[in-house]
């Protein structure tokens, strides 16, 4: 069996299950967000039922229109504050405890290897990373599980994808994934399973894994997941809140796929409007100039994003008249870059810092664009109108090609500096 | 189950953010959403349709995002079903858990013309063009599944059971 077949099994009661099999599987933990959470509450609160399956297994984070954008957000982020209390939800994250979901919740050991995870927010995909079956589900998916600790799935069929070669420079997680997406497109896994598997892998960083995982989504695929190794165990075990268990692919695992890639062509890549799969090496990127770059998110606002950022900004200023956007994911992230000197660095260069929140990815605030701008992003969308008014456009990239597009003014890499 | 409308088209991997736009998530209020609707591909779309209308897309429908807000506006906004090659998973879950009817079709995307009036019946999974007298097929939608739509959705059709 895959890894993927392994999980659901165990949460099935089953020894075995094969792609299109339906089963119901028990949910280790479950999670919403200030934009999702309330609709599955108002669900939750119309059903009559009395109390959440397991008040330890349910994490509320109001991380995408936080600091409070208006009115209208004040009153979401105040009902999953008063639902948490009401129910004595142990992990609801506001204020300065909150960070962005998918870098919070790993980081605080709850989500861990061997699990299965739904969460009201299609990147909850984050986690597969870590060996855990996490997937994106709609709110009234969420308002089901938290009655019942239970959900539906059918087994995904699973694509193993095979990253051999040496990196190049400036290439990471964020490269492979968007040669891969820009490969076999964003409806490439549609439905499936992505297994990332081969040597780069095994010597990838959890950050760049994340990474690779957060996007299985936008390849359509309903969780991207890593074989857990030492790399793993290491980032767990001080922070795990519960015992967990690793799960690896069978030798022999049937797979609907199998797709090499030999890393030592992928030049760090870059997505044009208006998909994800629309991505180019950044030498085939004409002159573009920009009025925005962002550095955060769910996909690359980690640590070693921002260290990769400051690397290539330190001792250089911001182009003039763009703006630079850093935005630490969690209050542990912001600590680490503040004592680290990152933030300095990012401040000397000209650059704006935000709180934890996924605000501008989504348009929502801290950073919209307005009509005609252009932005790049280290985020996960550049859909029509994604990050502000429809006529704006968004670029992804990783941070190192951010940073360094910064100092530029226009789409560039770290080797034009 | 029979719905029947005006064909408007739209182009494939329709993602959620053109469905209803991030900016307008700060309510979950059907009516609310509704006014926003395809507003970034079509800014007029919410007034120029009629209750029952009828979407017709290139694949992979409703990618992106995993906001139940999208199938809610579009339900809301009054379209009566939508047709398309492929949907994006969570899209396709959520849509029938919101009670929106969606249908599998292939050929819909070339061969139906945008302002065709469509008659479509989710017993059967015929799709007739009334415009053209073309007929289509999609698969039926199981008996189980048009009740929990006319129902309204999940939440209201299992809490009718229990």
């Amino acid at each position: 069996m895959t890894i993927a077949e392994k999980i659901l099994a165990a949460h099935a009661g089953l020894d075995s299950v094969e792609p299109g099999q339906l089963v119901e599987v028990d949910v280790d933990f479950a999670l919403g967000n200030d934009i999702t959470a309330p609709i599955a509450i108002k669900i939750f609160r119309q059903a009559g039922v009395n109390t959440v399956f397991d008040r330890e297994k349910i994490a509320l984070v109001s991380d995408h229109f936080v600091p409070n954008k208006d009115i209208m957000s004040a009153e979401q982020a105040r009902l999953l504050r008063e639902f948490a209390a009401e129910q004595g939800i142990v992990h609801h994250y506001d204020g300065g405890e909150s960070g962005v979901e998918h870098v919070l919740l790993p980081e605080k050991g709850l989500v861990l290897p061997g699990d299965v995870v739904i969460g009201a927010d299609s990147h909850t995909c984050t986690y597969g990373a870590l060996g855990t079956f996490a997937t994106g589900v709609g709110s009234t998916d969420l308002a089901a599980t938290m009655m019942t600790g239970k959900i539906w799935f059918k087994v995904p069929e699973s694509i193993k994808f095979v990253y051999k070669g040496k990196l190049r420079p400036w290439v990471g997680g964020k490269d492979l994934i968007l040669y891969t997406i820009g490969d076999i497109g964003v409806d490439g896994a549609l439905y499936m399973a992505m297994e990332f598997t081969g040597p780069v892998i095994d010597s990838m960083s959890m950050a760049g894994r994340f990474t690779m995982s957060n996007m299985a989504i936008e390849a359509g695929g309903k969780v991207g997941l890593v074989n857990p190794d030492d790399t793993t165990s290491d980032y767990v075990t001080d922070r795990a809140v519960r015992d967990f268990t690793l799960y690896r692919s069978d030798e022999d695992a049937r797979y609907a796929k199998v797709i090499e890639y030999d890393c030592t062509e992928i030049e760090p890549q870059v997505a044009c409007p208006h998909l994800p799969e629309n991505t180019k090496g950044i030498s085939e990127v004409e002159n573009v100039p920009l009025d925005q770059v962002v550095i955060g998110s769910c996909t690359n606002g980690r640590l070693e994003d921002l260290a990769l950022a400051a690397d290539v900004i330190s001792g250089r200023r911001v182009s003039k008249g763009l703006r630079l956007i850093v935005l630490p994911t969690t209050p542990t992230v912001y600590i680490q870059a503040l004592e680290k000197g990152f933030l300095t660095t990012f401040l000397n260069a000209g650059a704006v810092i935000g709180p934890p929140t996924c605000g501008p990815c989504l348009g929502g605030h801290m950073g919209v664009l307005a009509k005609g701008e252009r932005a790049l992003a280290t985020t996960n969308r550049n859909f029509v109108g994604r990050m502000g008014h429809p006529e704006s456009e968004v670029y992804l990239a990783n941070p190192a090609i951010a940073a360094a597009s910064a100092v530029l003014g226009r789409i560039g890499s770290p080797e034009e500096l | 189950m029979k719905i029947k409308g005006k064909v408007w088209k739209f182009g494939k991997n329709i993602d959620t953010d053109v469905i209803i736009p991030a900016r307008y998530l700060n309510t979950s209020d059907p009516a609310e959403l509704a006014k926003h609707c395809m507003e970034d591909a079509d800014p007029d779309f919410s007034k120029k349709i009629k209750p029952g209308d009828i979407i017709v897309a290139g694949k992979n429908f409703g990618c992106g995002s995993s906001r139940e807000h999208a199938p809610i506006a579009l339900k809301a906004a009054g379209i009566g079903c939508v047709i398309a090659p492929s949907f994006a998973r969570i899209f396709y879950r959520n849509a029938f858990n919101m009670g929106l009817p969606i249908f599998e079709c292939d050929e819909t995307v070339d061969a139906l013309g945008e302002g065709d009036e469509v008659a479509v019946d989710a017993d059967t999974g015929e799709i007739r063009d009334l415009t053209t007298g073309d007929v289509f097929m999609a698969q039926p939608i199981p008996p189980f599944m048009q009740e929990l739509i006319s129902d309204g959705g999940l939440i209201p059709h299992v809490l009718k059971s229990l």
